[in-house]
């Protein structure tokens, strides 16, 4: 059984280390705050100015000045502290945020990724997905393996206009965990009931299968 | 030093067609609610606006947008606006988008009287297409220049008649950098205060970058994507 986007967000929960600060982007990636281990103390910045990000409000408690970076209401937890836009990316460009997780619509086998336009769709806007992969120390992608077409995601070049180029150092998907190294795309875990022939399938950028490869721990 | 003036329309009355305008504000989070009121009553158009977002349709940049009186939007990110994609899609509306916290630093960069700045966002993308790309200490960076913004308009949550502010929570975001940002900085507050009355500890921008303050009043502070939980 292909990971659903809680095991996804559950497995990458497992990178994270006490003492880190995160930043999580929007999607599978906000989930990962559900599942941080027991023990585990992280502090979640989210870019438009704040460290220490709570859950978000009970009902009647939200507050419109109280956002994420989803223009969500949220809440803070204590400890917390609000700053200005430039603040917030000057911290992340200087590699004061330890993690970084954030989806993509494609990424390639020496780390670019592509995550922000569709030629010939109406293009949104990066918001700050090129200033977090262009600087942040640890970069995991959170995403389906393959597109709605079934098409692979983890491709030898990307075909979108990139986001960033070289950054990207882990992959987890609903069908494995995948370290980007020199050799391309490195399966170290499949999920549970997915073959490592169904991942090469679905991988059309370069693969290798670590030797210590193992189910994931769902 | 008093700078208060009378409201919004006294505060925007001398903005010109054809200005470059900075908006404070992170999505519908500390725009300056009253000043964008009165632009539209203005009715002053061919705007160029700096602002991280476009407002949404029946809000925020999206008023103005919807009387066609924005010529060029400098922003991050411009979801959730359907007007905004139809102009921008005939072309009505120029569109430029910046990384965030590009978008950030060249704000900061222009308060700061920097002329410029290198930053790594998109280098090796199209954002760094036909700029200036500088190698630091093993590393690519592209030449980010500071903006050039007539008015910066901006909202904050406490005020003195000095123009120092203080913002609250994450409504803080861009304000700060566009208040100083600007040749002629606007801002709204929520509370209007005397000298004295703030902590000098504890203000976020000197009131030396603020040319005109006023109290706004009717706070709609409307909320994009209200998330909560559930007790128990």
């Amino acid at each position: 059984m292909a990971l659903n986007k809680e095991q996804i967000a559950k497995r990458i929960a497992r990178e994270l280390q006490d003492g880190f600060y995160v930043n999580l982007g929007i999607g599978i990636p906000t989930l990962v705050a559900n599942y941080i281990p027991e023990g585990v103390d992280v502090v979640l910045q989210s870019e438009n100015g704040l460290l220490g990000m709570g859950p978000f409000p009970f009902e009647g408690e939200e507050d419109a000045d109280l956002i994420n970076a989803g223009k969500q209401t949220i809440t803070t937890v204590p400890g917390s502290v609000f700053f200005d836009s430039a603040m917030s990316f000057g911290m992340i460009r200087s590699g004061k945020v330890d993690l970084t997780v954030l989806g993509a619509m494609e990424v390639a086998d020496n780390g670019d990724i592509a995550n922000w336009k569709i030629p010939g769709k109406m293009v949104k806007g990066m918001g700050g997905a090129m200033d977090l992969v262009a600087a942040a120390k640890n970069i995991i992608v959170a995403m389906q393996h393959t597109n709605p077409k079934g098409e692979s995601k983890l491709l030898p070049n990307c075909t979108l206009p990139l986001t960033g180029v070289g950054c990207i150092k882990k992959v987890v998907t609903d069908l494995g965990v995948f370290d980007i190294t020199p050799d391309g795309f490195c399966c170290i875990e499949y999920a549970p009931g997915v073959t490592i022939d169904e991942i090469k399938a679905k991988t059309a950028g370069r693969l290798t299968i670590s030797p210590n490869v193992k189910e994931i721990a769902v | 030093m008093n700078k208060v003036v009378a409201g919004a329309d006294e505060a925007v009355k001398d903005i010109p067609s054809g200005a470059t305008l900075m908006l404070g504000g992170f999505g519908l989070c500390g725009i300056p609610e009253n000043c964008i009121a009165a632009l539209v009553r203005l009715g002053i158009n061919s705007l160029t606006c700096i602002s991280n977002n476009a407002g949404v349709d029946d809000f925020g940049i999206g008023l103005m947008l919807q009387k066609r009186q924005v010529k060029k939007m400098i922003s991050s990110y411009v979801g959730e606006n359907a007007e905004f994609e139809r102009q921008m899609l005939t072309g009505e509306l120029e569109v430029e988008l910046v990384p965030q916290g590009t978008l950030a630093t060249r704000c900061m960069a222009t308060g700061y009287g920097m002329p410029a700045v290198y930053l790594l966002a998109g280098y090796g993308t199209e954002v760094a297409e036909g700029k200036e790309v500088r190698n630091f200490n093993g590393k690519n960076y592209i030449l980010e220049t500071a903006f050039n913004s007539d008015f910066a308009i901006v909202k904050a949550w406490k005020g003195d008649t000095s123009g120092n502010l203080i913002f609250r929570d994450t409504a803080r975001n861009f304000n700060p950098l566009m208040a100083m940002a600007g040749k002629i900085t606007i801002a709204e507050v929520e509370e209007l205060v005397q000298p004295g009355e703030l902590d000098p500890n504890f203000i976020h921008v000197p009131g030396i970058y603020v040319q005109r303050i006023f109290q706004g009043e009717n706070y709609e502070k409307r909320i994009e994507q209200r998330t909560v939980r559930k007790r128990n």
